[in-house]
């Protein structure tokens, strides 16, 4: 079984490739504006701010989420350009051949560099999303609620868009494979928002085209769950904040979205074994 | 299960309208250096990329070590060296190949020791710490050889392993396939360049526009047929027509007779026939064909045709 030395090479050549050490370096940038503004926002706020907990909370949330919702795109940035190269570039090269003619089999180069880039995920997640409520916390002593869930939410976020590049990657060149990856997430993106202003105004076709774009990449559709669930319950049932979702995506959602990426992996996979390299 | 390194059938491969290995039937004897030649574009690589299982074929068989082509345990025993190739450049030489043996699941014993007795062999000992990124042309080309004889493969594939190498690389690379041959290992070797043919070839099968036009010894193929270059005094034009019951007469002059014969063995009897006639002979100067005289009239013989 050759996956976990496929994952561990992707994690080398992320690393040797100057790929970590530049994300971190933009990552505690991010997060050193995002600590600064955030403090200086705080010391302007917090005289006028009255001791009404609700009110208090309602104005930390919102500086938190601003973070989080920066760091959400930045997760969805990261998951596609990590991996958009990495089979169609390595087709494009050849180097490829050298790996495929290796006593193993395609599935397990596939398998192996989708969990090698599923940790970089992950990590990516834990930093950003951590810094920035780290931060939140910190300056505000707010801490969002469901934490850990949302956050587990952002990494699948991460990780359909992880499947989903590695399946064009097998078909399409780097150029179109990341306008496919970027494109789709404009899609979800606008689709996302359509539906959220659609139900606030009832406009039925403006929901459909939400669901419909959720349901072609349901990553959006984890996105407003995550955030939805680490805002206080009480500020997203009174719509107190900009992040609060009137239709909560459904834990059906979530398992759609499951099935979603393990179906984007299995495809990648099976198109990676008949191709001709 | 016969006992041939490859063995095709009938193999064919179509991209779309263009077919780039037609009707392939080749036989390589185990322990065998053999050419695979052909100019560019006739489908060498192709067939190559179809034995080691990275292009299936349209239709046709073929076993590798008495393995399908393609599976995947067969490949163990396999080292291939690709045509175009860049690894990955960020792994430095020891490291690349240290990578390589462990996709080869050379155990981690053994593992140490092949890298560095291949580095040496290739002669990048010296380079062992240095990256890939700044290796030249014909530095990769040694690390690409050492990388495909890394698992002591029973066949290696080389795919125009000499492009790219300066004099000395590329008499390296004949030494290596001498002493593959010396080993009992299998090489097949693609090329569209002669001499690398010429020199280390056993056997070779010359593939034109996907189809093999001609296979067999390098040696018989090259004396089964002779050209003699005669000069004299008194040879005429009138000689012409009962020459030709000694070969295919190419050219008749006065002074100067160019013949191609079937074998060397009739030219006595050319010699013995022409004085005869009483033709005074001052040289007689007989040519084996070269390997590009063969590789010219095969490959443009059937573009007439």
């Amino acid at each position: 079984m050759m996956t976990p030395f496929i994952a561990w090479l992707t994690l080398q050549e992320a690393r040797r490739r100057k790929l970590l050490w530049v994300g971190f370096v933009l990552g505690i940038a991010f997060l050193a504006f995002y600590g600064v503004g955030f403090y200086a926002i705080y010391r302007e706020m917090n005289p006028h701010l009255s001791s009404n907990s609700l009110q208090r909370r309602e104005a930390f949330n919102f500086l938190v989420m601003t973070g989080l919702y920066a760091a959400n795109f930045l997760v969805v940035m990261v998951s596609v350009l990590i991996s958009v190269d990495t089979i169609s570039g390595e087709i494009a090269s050849h180097s490829i051949q050298s790996i495929v003619t290796k006593p193993l089999r395609r599935w397990e180069v596939v398998l192996g560099k989708f969990l090698g880039f599923a940790a970089l995920i992950v990590g990516c997640v834990m930093f950003l999303v951590g810094g920035v409520v780290a931060i939140g916390w910190l300056i505000s002593r707010y801490i969002p609620a469901n934490l850990i869930q949302g956050m587990a939410l952002m990494v699948l976020e991460g990780w359909i868009f992880l499947a989903v590049t590695l399946l064009g990657g097998t078909r399409l060149s780097t150029l179109a494979n990341g306008v496919l990856a970027f494109g789709l997430f404009g899609l979800a993106f606008i689709g996302g928002w359509a539906e959220e202003i659609g139900s606030i105004m009832r406009n039925e076709t403006a929901v459909n085209v939400g669901i419909v774009s959720s349901l072609i990449l349901p990553t959006e559709a984890l996105w407003k769950r995550a955030a939805y669930l680490m805002q206080p319950s009480v500020l997203s049932s009174l719509s107190l904040t900009p992040f609060a979702s009137f239709s909560m995506p459904s834990p059906a959602m979530v398992v759609y979205a499951l099935l979603y990426g393990l179906a984007a992996l299995i495809a990648a996979i099976y198109l990676f074994e008949r191709r001709d390299l | 299960m016969d006992d041939l390194a490859i063995r095709t059938e009938r193999l064919r491969k179509e991209y779309g309208a263009t077919v780039a290995v037609d009707d392939l039937n080749l036989a390589v004897e185990r322990g065998e250096v053999f050419g695979f030649l052909g100019p560019n574009g006739a489908g060498k690589t192709t067939a190559l990329k179809m034995l080691l299982g990275l292009t299936r074929p349209t239709a046709g068989t073929a076993w590798v070590l008495g393995a399908p082509a393609g599976d995947w345990r067969m490949r163990a025993r396999v080292g291939f060296l690709p045509e175009h190739f860049r690894f990955q450049e960020w792994l430095k030489a020891a490291e690349f190949l240290e990578v390589h043996a462990r996709l080869y699941r050379i155990p981690v014993e053994t593992r140490r020791r092949r890298v560095g007795e291949l580095l040496e062999m290739v002669g990048l000992s010296r380079h062992a710490d240095k990256p890939l990124r700044d290796f030249s042309k014909g530095m990769l080309q040694r690390i690409g050889l050492a990388q495909a004889l890394l698992n002591d493969p029973e066949l290696v594939f080389l795919d125009e392993p000499t492009s790219g190498l300066d004099p000395l690389g590329r008499r390296l690379v004949r030494d290596i396939i001498r002493s593959l041959r010396a080993r009992g290992v299998t090489v097949f070797l693609n090329s569209h360049l002669l001499s690398e043919i010429e020199i280390t070839c056993d056997r070779v099968a010359f593939i034109r526009r996907g189809r093999v036009v001609q296979t067999g010894q390098l040696e018989e193929l090259l004396i089964a047929e002779t050209e003699v270059e005669l000069r004299g005094v008194g040879l005429s034009p009138a000689l012409a027509r009962d020459l030709s019951f000694f070969g295919q007469c190419l050219h008749l002059d006065t002074d100067r007779l160019t013949l191609r014969m079937a074998t060397e063995e009739k030219v006595p009897d050319l010699v013995a026939w022409l004085v005869a006639q009483g033709v005074r002979i001052y040289s007689v100067s007989p040519r084996r064909l070269s390997l590009e005289d063969l590789f010219l009239r095969l490959m443009e013989g059937e573009e007439a045709g």
